[in-house]
């Protein structure tokens, strides 16, 4: 019922197929969704040795809810084949933030496509859902054939389209908290669709850990957190985690002063350094305003 | 491979070029049109095991062994897809070059959701560039195929 195309590429249909693979063959490039990787190709900016596809792995599109271990919460374990489409029809509830941004990813094709997995393969400072990642302090697995690690998102990213992968380690997984209280993402560009990000930002209210997260996104040379601008809105729940009360003005401006101050942005193609702090700034105190008006509105 | 319902060989591909390669340069189905290479304008759509992708951004070694619906395969014989009845009928046709991506991506959309509101149309396309209609006439089309349940066929 099909023909052979005639390619070669290895095609693992398993988890221990493709690290097998990938330790047999560390130069060859792993391909899932292929929305980063075949411009690369298209324009010949790049041609890998060899492709991994992924995309045939039954594994890497599986998700799941880990149970809670003692005293943590339950986690959303997403296998980094699952695609935005997915992450928007499937876990909106458990990861609220990560599927607003899975929602502004390109057009249905993009998102029918792209992955998680693919995403934080590429580690673009632009990656949408780097910034809902940052902010829920989601862990990466990352596996070689001889075994794991856990890698912190906020250590994953080592510089522009840079991660911390050895040349025989593939991304399994990603793990999120499940979310306990309101989550945002916001993020300027252009137009409504089809937008790679002029900046993002990403805010996710912790109330079982008395914690507010934060994630920057195109503004720097990795996807960064404001740890000054979480640690001050934090101080200003001033306890009172389901009902903080009205946000007061000079609060929000101060967050959005000291996420703007996280960010070490640049001039390029999709905007300048100073518009993109202006723009962090804005989105900043929105979502504060948003998480805390959600807060106090429904107590969660 | 099956492409439009056959089953379809292609030889000397290399795994990192694009099934729209594939498509129009060793199938000879010209339909899905090569624009951008980057997945930003939609003229490639098709669906792949259903999904609708931009065929500039799969990978020849992930399409082997998919079943490919093209443009071409909408059409039954000399009569067009209702889908194309309703872009002729609506004058949403212009230059035309980005109206086999769109024509797919309508399909696509209506048998998921034959009565697709204003608000899922719109989003369900945002990935489809045209630079001549305004889309209006694109989006009276949209309405004109749903209206008569033609995306089922």
């Amino acid at each position: 019922m099909y023909c052979d195309l005639m390619t070669a590429g290895l095609r693992p249909s398993t988890w221990a197929e493709a690290l097998a693979l990938k330790t047999a063959h560390p130069d060859a490039v792993a391909i899932n969704g292929g929305t980063d990787l075949m411009v690369e190709i298209n324009f010949a900016r790049h041609r890998p040795p060899v492709l991994l596809d992924l995309t045939h792995v039954a594994e890497l599109r599986h998700w799941e809810v880990l149970e809670a271990a003692e005293g943590g919460r339950p986690i959303v374990r997403l296998g980094a084949g699952v695609t935005y489409t997915a992450i928007v029809d499937d876990v909106a509830e458990l990861a609220p933030g990560l599927a607003m941004a899975a929602r502004t990813v390109g057009s249905p094709q993009i998102r029918n496509r792209g992955t998680i997995g693919g995403n934080l393969g590429t580690a673009s400072p632009a990656g949408d859902a780097h910034p809902p990642l940052l902010a829920a302090r989601a862990v990466v697995e990352v596996e070689r054939a001889t075994g794991r690690r856990l890698v912190p998102i906020d250590e994953f990213f080592t510089g522009p389209k840079r991660n911390v992968l050895a040349p025989d380690e593939l991304i399994r997984a990603v793990r999120i908290p499940v979310a306990d209280g309101p989550q945002q993402f916001s993020k300027v560009g252009p137009r409504n669709a089809m937008v790679i990000a002029t900046t993002s930002f990403a805010l996710c209210v912790d109330r079982s850990g008395r914690r507010i997260g934060t994630g920057i996104g195109s503004a720097g040379p990795t996807p960064l957190r404001a740890t000054e601008a979480e640690a001050f809105a934090g101080e200003a729940m001033d306890g009172r985690w389901d009902a903080p009360g009205p946000l007061a003005p000079d609060v929000a401006d101060r967050f959005g002063e000291l996420v703007a101050a996280a960010a070490s942005p640049i001039d390029d193609v999709r905007g300048e350094a100073r518009y993109r702090r202006h723009a962090l700034a804005v989105l900043a105190r929105r979502c504060l305003g948003w998480v805390w008006s959600s807060l106090d509105g429904a107590g969660r | 491979m099956t492409v439009n319902g056959h089953e379809r060989v292609a030889d000397g591909v290399w795994e990192g070029e694009s099934l729209l390669s594939v498509l129009r340069e060793h199938l000879g189905l010209r339909g899905s049109k090569n624009a951008c290479e980057q997945g930003e304008c939609g003229s490639c759509s098709v669906t792949m095991d259903g999904v609708l992708v931009c065929a500039c951004l799969v990978a020849a070694v992930q399409a082997d062994r998919a079943s490919i619906v093209t443009v071409e395969g909408l059409a039954d014989g000399d009569a067009l897809h209702p889908v194309q009845q309703a872009f002729l009928d609506a004058g949403a046709v212009q230059c035309g070059f980005c109206t086999p991506g769109l024509i797919v991506a309508v399909h696509e959309l209506l048998q998921r959701e034959p009565d697709a509101g204003e608000a899922s149309v719109r989003e369900a396309l945002a990935g489809n560039l045209c630079r001549c209609t305004g889309y209006e006439k694109i989006l009276d089309a949209v309405r004109l195929a749903s209206t008569a349940g033609m995306g089922r066929a």
